[in-house]
């Protein structure tokens, strides 16, 4: 029944942005700054992705590397001020959602792209109930009426596989459980069945066998629904299994960009390696855990050159002078180093 | 819920008692003679002091007056004035007034201190904000008789646009300047703790939520950004509503409006025991009465309170 009404609601294609890429989601050249009191910190420098249909794009990176800003960026729910768009544009349908209008932004909102936030107890309003929040969407977006919009936001809650949907629709946040919480959340976020899911670290604030349950639900509805889904996370552990492709960002860039399999099999930048390397195994108990030395840069005054170059094992003279582009290497993978093919293609 | 407000209506009773015994003791200790000038230049006669002392028990303690009050009191008798008048009909007939007094000062703080408070919070650092700042500083800083003759000079006398004191009908419209001359302190706390509550909650996670959802902005701001920053400010709101109904004995004063205020001071000027007595029972319930309804309003707001 649900899908009816997104193809009223949204139509592919023809909207004479005159870039008919065919991408669902596209991200191109994004730039973000905070302008604070204590300077401009360069948040985000030019990142560039994009997701399809029924595809799973993994944005992974450190905190402070700019996944969440990036995301609130495309979704338009930027701190502003400090945060403010420099460049770029965002893609949705091959069109650009940071030149239109307010009006046209907010309608894509829920209903184009939707979004999960990581701690959704701060999320989710304290002072309304959880089927309030959900239904509130089906009066004001859809124009039902109390009755039908408390009916489908059962409906969502039953999707989302929350037990006693019904006696649970009049709970508040605080008396749900945060594997629960997260659920509604994902119910909330569904209702008005989007075409782009973007979750941000959902699976954080949850304990570790709530964490494989969010997931699997997750990767689950998406099959169902043929999102295009954005999981980002800073847990490799986390996108193994459900991503198609993984970004990597650093710095505000995408350092690189490849599927799941040959991003963990052959890494092309030595920041991904280094991730890698320091994922605990079991194989080497009782060895001290490898790191990544030092730490990531300071936004505000990003060194010359790669911005990962303090840092690398591999740096020459050539990271501290070029900063390194983000280039096809092979048929569908993407590095943001000078040695990416070195890096592939040794042992 | 339900045992909660039981044991809180009990708490009413100890709390009923002491405040009544102390009141009682306080007006009974104050030293003076009630008797005093009520016969003109002269004394008066033994006869009728005589008579008065014993009609009132003047001459027994402390505890047999108190005990004595209380009896009546809890027969719905509070007693009557050295001019036999009944306590009841002064409290009645002043009481009214008290009240509509305070609604127009309620309402008047919510409205405008309200709305100050949550444009100011919505848009900081912007001429209004600036404006709505400095305005509330003079409001708080200035005392209130102060406020109330300023403006009672200037609007009721030099301009003319309002009457400058009231009349016994106690018009809605001659209200309106008496009741912001009493809300205008609580007005400017009102606006600012609006304007922090809201200013705070803008960036709450709760309303990126709302705004993420694609609701409009007016409905992001005036459901989901309002209900929360509202529970500061009815606390506020709700204990103001106690202490506006215990009458203003200031602002009734300037603008002559018979209210519970002017009768409790004129008893105390006269040394009307009963009726101080009487009058400071009925605001000191009304006080604890709007109290706990402010905490169970608290409980409505926010509904991660709960009481058992």
């Amino acid at each position: 029944m649900s899908d009816i009404l997104v193809t009223e609601q949204s139509q592919p294609g023809a909207d004479g942005s005159g870039r008919p890429s065919g991408r669902l989601l596209e991200v191109e050249d994004l730039r973000v700054e905070f302008r604070t009191r204590d300077g401009v910190a360069k948040v985000i420098n030019g990142v560039t992705y994009h997701v399809d249909a029924g595809e799973t794009l993994a944005v992974l990176g450190e905190s402070g590397s700019g996944k969440s800003v990036t995301a609130q960026a495309v979704m338009g729910i930027l701190d502003t001020p400090p945060g403010f768009v420099t460049g770029g544009e965002v893609r949705f349908h091959g069109k650009d959602m940071l030149t239109m209008s307010a009006e046209e932004r907010r309608r894509i909102r829920g209903e184009g792209i939707a979004m999960i936030f990581q701690d959704a107890l701060s999320a989710l309003n304290p002072v309304f109930t959880i089927g309030f929040q959900i239904a509130e969407q089906f009066r004001i977006r859809r124009g039902l009426g109390r009755a039908e919009a408390k009916k489908r936001a059962i409906e969502m809650l039953d999707q989302v596989k929350i037990p006693n949907a019904k006696g649970r629709f009049s709970n508040y946040p605080h008396q749900f459980s945060g594997g629960m919480r997260q659920r509604a959340m994902i119910a909330m976020s569904l209702a008005l069945d989007p075409e782009v899911l973007i979750a941000d670290e959902p699976t954080t604030a949850l304990d570790v066998t709530v964490q494989a349950q969010i997931m699997d639900l997750l990767a689950e509805l998406q099959r169902e629904r043929q999102m295009g889904l954005i999981l980002i996370t800073h847990d490799l552990g986390v996108v193994a299994d459900v991503a198609d492709r993984i970004a990597v960002m650093y710095a505000g860039r995408i350092v690189e960009e490849a599927d799941v399999f040959e991003l963990y099999a052959k890494p092309a930048h030595p920041y991904t390696l280094g991730l890698i390397d320091s994922i605990p195994r079991m194989d080497e108990r009782g060895q001290q855990l490898r790191t990544i030395k030092g730490l990531p840069p300071n936004l505000m005054n990003i060194p010359p050159g790669c911005p990962f170059n303090p840092r690398c094992p591999m740096a020459q003279p050539v990271c501290r002078e070029k900063v390194p582009p983000l280039l096809q290497i092979g048929s569908n993978r993407a590095s943001a180093c000078h040695f990416a093919e070195e890096l592939v293609n040794r042992d | 819920m339900g045992r909660y407000l039981l044991r809180r209506l009990l708490q009413l009773v100890p709390v009923f008692i002491g405040t009544t015994f102390l009141i009682y003791w306080l007006v009974w200790s104050v030293p003076g003679d009630p008797f005093a000038g009520k016969c003109g230049d002269r004394r008066c006669p033994d006869t009728y002091i005589n008579f008065m002392t014993e009609k009132y028990q003047l001459d027994q303690s402390i505890w047999v007056q108190y005990a004595t009050y209380m009896k009546n009191l809890f027969q719905g008798d509070f007693g009557v004035t050295y001019n036999n008048r009944a306590v009841g009909d002064i409290i009645a007939t002043a009481y009214p007034n008290t009240l509509k007094l305070a609604v127009v000062a309620l309402a008047i703080e919510a409205i405008i201190g309200l709305s100050a408070g949550v444009l100011t919070g919505l848009r900081r650092n912007g001429f209004l904000d600036n404006l709505v700042l400095v305005s509330t500083l003079f409001l708080i800083a200035l005392p209130v008789f102060v406020i109330g003759f300023i403006l009672q000079w200037l609007l009721g006398v030099k301009w003319g646009i309002v009457d400058p004191t009231v009349s016994s009908e106690m018009r809605f419209s001659e209200l309106l300047l008496p009741g912001f001359v009493l809300g205008s302190a609580s007005m400017a706390y009102v606006a600012r703790v609006a304007r922090t509550s809201i200013a705070e909650n803008r960036r709450a996670d709760y309303v990126r939520t709302a705004i993420a959802k694609g609701l409009p902005m007016r409905r992001v701001v005036g459901v989901h950004l309002l209900r929360n920053s509202l529970i500061p400010v009815v606390t506020l709101l709700g204990t103001d509503l106690g202490a506006l109904m215990g009458g203003a004995i200031v602002t009734e004063g300037i603008f002559s409006i018979n209210g519970i205020g002017r009768a409790v001071l004129r008893a105390i000027v006269t040394k009307e025991s009963a009726t101080v007595v009487s009058i400071v029972v009925v605001l000191v319930l009304v006080y604890l009465l709007m109290n706990l309804l402010v905490d169970l309003l608290y409980a409505a707001l926010d509904p991660r309170i709960r009481y058992e």
